[in-house]
């Protein structure tokens, strides 16, 4: 059999998917990335001037604090989410297969409405003058409105709301595929339930728990409309420099640079992600 | 000043969100385009122009019939697109050279850079009769003298928004924000756009509010930084529902929108503070490019007609420039929201919102990061 008689095939079955990606993923990325390198537009937009002068703003303090500040609410998010969202996969993946189906259907449930609505009932939740607050002043617990709204603490609950199910998903995956013969094994040679935990399980559900991290910190660190609802604009995050830029301060090959530089962190996590992934196909093997 | 396309009296903040998420999606508002083509044929009584006239505005901005009255007096036939912001239209514009639109609503300071661009058209008056309901005022704003190339839609200014029942004494200074009593702290919100999250700063020290002195807007950015720790947040689009819920006592807030707050909650009052403010105007544009400009001035014309200067003011609460549009309006209307009465003489002495444009601009997008990310 000729090769090219396996190409056409091959071709007709990766064809579309790998045209799609690069004309919408690969093409945009190019873009920002020579955009990143001109001069700016008066009124955004580039002008086809080549200039390294719009890195070095990045290493401003004054930017460089904000993509910490950022790095630091998406770790905390994301520290939260597993440990939020790992009982819930457990459970769901230890669930008889009659409740499997329903259960992960209530995970992915919230992403049938739109995002921004979901945040604004999380406005209407957490406000002074909201449903927690009123409800705890009701009962008597607080004489005062918990300031719930309007700063980090906000995002976080706004960021871990809205990203949870992308960790949910992966570590059910992981401990699905797990089955429960090791844990049961090893109970039989006396493990404690804790040891089986964390010699069994816990390893070998690490590419899910890397792979959730990665789904949750990526689209928290590029976030803008949860800091700008329910952190009140009074913390920014990377993905609010980088909207300003485009929609106000009209320079775009500096929102590229910004732009660029959350696509290399996020490529330097994919490396880790993939060490991982390799450490544990080795120990396998 | 308009921001995002949408404006009403919203109240749930959910109802807001519903506005937000749809403005992305909405297409053009061209109700009543469709039966153009038979009222042509149908014949009007003065012009019959003809042709099309394609026009971007904020969404929701425009009274209904006025589109569909213009269509039918003229023959012309109108298609609407929508954007967001300024800054959204002039990409537009910038992406096509130029072209792409017969007539633009943008924001005054918006204006020089059209006419430095080469893309606004001169405007001639003698095409346009009804310039002369335009207050006198309204030829004298900073952004383009003797309206050479725009002329105004509607105007406000920008102020202190807030609860009578919520405040121990009525706020008379931009300093509130630095400096509040003690039932204000934390109680406040500021404007986040760029131009107006350093206007009360700007103000407080007596500066100017298109300063792109780096010394002044240093100052004005570390007052804000500090002005942050008192504040609830910053809010362009939902403050006037936050004064409504009592989740704030006062908000910086234009003219216009804190009407909608005030429409829900009659303990809520307008102050221009004692330092001053801005003036915005939010104006038309033909562009140069347009191969229909008789149909571009005709449709100014038709909207500064008294009737439809009343209609815009009507529906979206702002003031028009428009001396017998105003003279109608309702006074009970003009009661309910006192700063629909602010008159021309006092929005002049405000200084106008001006384009900052190239290293200014980075200026104050730096100093928009140092206050957020402080």
């Amino acid at each position: 059999m000729s090769s090219f008689k396996r190409f056409i095939p091959r071709a007709v079955l990766v064809g579309p998917g790998m045209g799609y990606w690069i004309v919408f993923f690969l093409a945009p990325i190019g873009l920002l990335l020579a955009y990143s390198f001109l001069e700016r537009g008066p009124f955004g937009g580039v002008i086809a001037e080549f200039t390294w002068g719009n890195y070095p703003r990045l290493f401003d303090p004054l930017y460089l604090k904000v993509l910490l500040t950022s790095v630091r609410i998406a770790l905390v998010a994301t520290s939260i989410a597993l440990l939020l969202g790992y009982p819930a996969a457990y459970f769901i993946a230890n669930a008889s297969k009659r409740w499997r189906v329903p259960l992960l259907f209530l995970v992915i449930l919230p992403f049938w409405t739109s995002f921004l609505i979901r945040t604004y009932a999380w406005m209407v939740l957490l406000s002074p003058v909201g449903l927690i607050n009123k409800a705890l002043i009701g009962i008597g617990l607080i004489d005062d409105p918990l300031p719930l709204l309007y700063n980090e603490l906000a995002i976080v609950i706004g960021l871990v709301y809205a990203y949870i199910p992308l960790m949910i998903l992966p570590l059910f995956a992981s401990l699905e595929r797990l089955g429960g013969e090791l844990r049961e094994a090893s109970a039989d040679l006396f493990a404690s339930p804790f040891e089986s935990f964390r010699t069994i399980t816990l390893p070998l559900t690490l590419p899910g728990i890397v792979a959730g991290c990665i789904f949750v910190f990526v689209p928290s660190l590029g976030n803008f409309i949860i800091p700008d609802l329910l952190g009140g604009g009074r913390k920014v995050m990377i993905g609010n420099l980088i909207q300003q830029q485009f929609l106000q301060a009209r320079d775009w090959p500096f929102g590229a640079v910004l732009a660029i530089a959350v696509v290399v962190l996020m490529l330097l996590l994919l490396g880790v992600q993939a060490q991982v992934l390799r450490r544990e196909q080795a120990t396998e093997s | 000043m308009r921001r995002q396309g949408f404006h009403g009296f919203v109240a749930a903040a959910t109802t807001a969100a519903l506005m937000l998420a749809a403005c992305g999606g909405s297409g053009g508002g061209s109700e009543g385009s469709e039966d153009s083509t038979q009222t042509t044929s149908g014949g009007s009584e003065d012009q019959e122009l003809g042709g099309k006239l394609v026009i971007s505005n904020w969404d929701a901005y425009m009274p209904k019939n006025l589109i569909p009255s213009f269509e039918k007096k003229t023959g012309v036939d109108v298609e609407v697109a929508v954007h967001t912001t300024n800054e959204d239209i002039m990409g537009k514009i910038q992406a096509q050279s130029g072209s792409g639109f017969d007539l633009v609503f943008v924001s005054g300071q918006f204006v020089e850079p059209l006419v430095q661009q080469g893309w606004a058209a001169e405007v001639d008056p003698s095409q346009i009769a009804n310039l002369e309901n335009l207050y006198p005022e309204a030829s004298e704003l900073g952004y383009d003298p003797g309206n050479s190339h725009s002329v105004p839609y509607t105007w406000g200014t920008t102020g202190l928004c807030y609860r009578t029942d919520l405040v121990n004494a009525e706020p008379t200074s931009w300093d509130v924000f630095h400096d509040p009593p003690a039932e204000l702290d934390g109680k406040m919100t500021m404007l986040g756009t760029d131009r107006w999250l350093l206007q009360p700063a700007l103000l407080a020290e007596g500066a100017s509010i298109n300063s792109t002195d780096p010394q002044i807007i240093e100052e004005a950015a570390s007052w804000t930084v500090e002005a942050k720790q008192n504040l609830l947040g910053f809010d362009d689009t939902t403050f006037y529902s936050k004064l409504v819920s009592g989740e704030a006592s006062l908000v910086q807030a234009w003219d216009g929108w804190c009407n909608y707050g005030i429409a829900e909650d009659k303990n809520i009052e307008f102050v221009i503070p004692q330092e001053g403010s801005d003036v915005w105007t939010d104006t038309m544009v033909i562009l140069e490019s347009s191969q229909n400009k008789a149909a571009a001035h005709a449709f100014i014309d038709h909207v500064l007609e008294p009737k439809n200067g009343k209609a815009v003011a009507e529906l979206v609460l702002y003031k028009v420039p428009n001396q017998p549009a105003m003279e109608k309006l309702d006074g009970k209307l003009v009661e309910q929201y006192p700063n629909l009465g602010i008159e021309p003489a006092e929005l002049l002495q405000q200084e106008p919102v001006k384009e900052i444009g190239g290293d200014g601009l980075q200026l104050w997008s730096d100093a928009v990061a140092q206050v957020k990310g402080g």
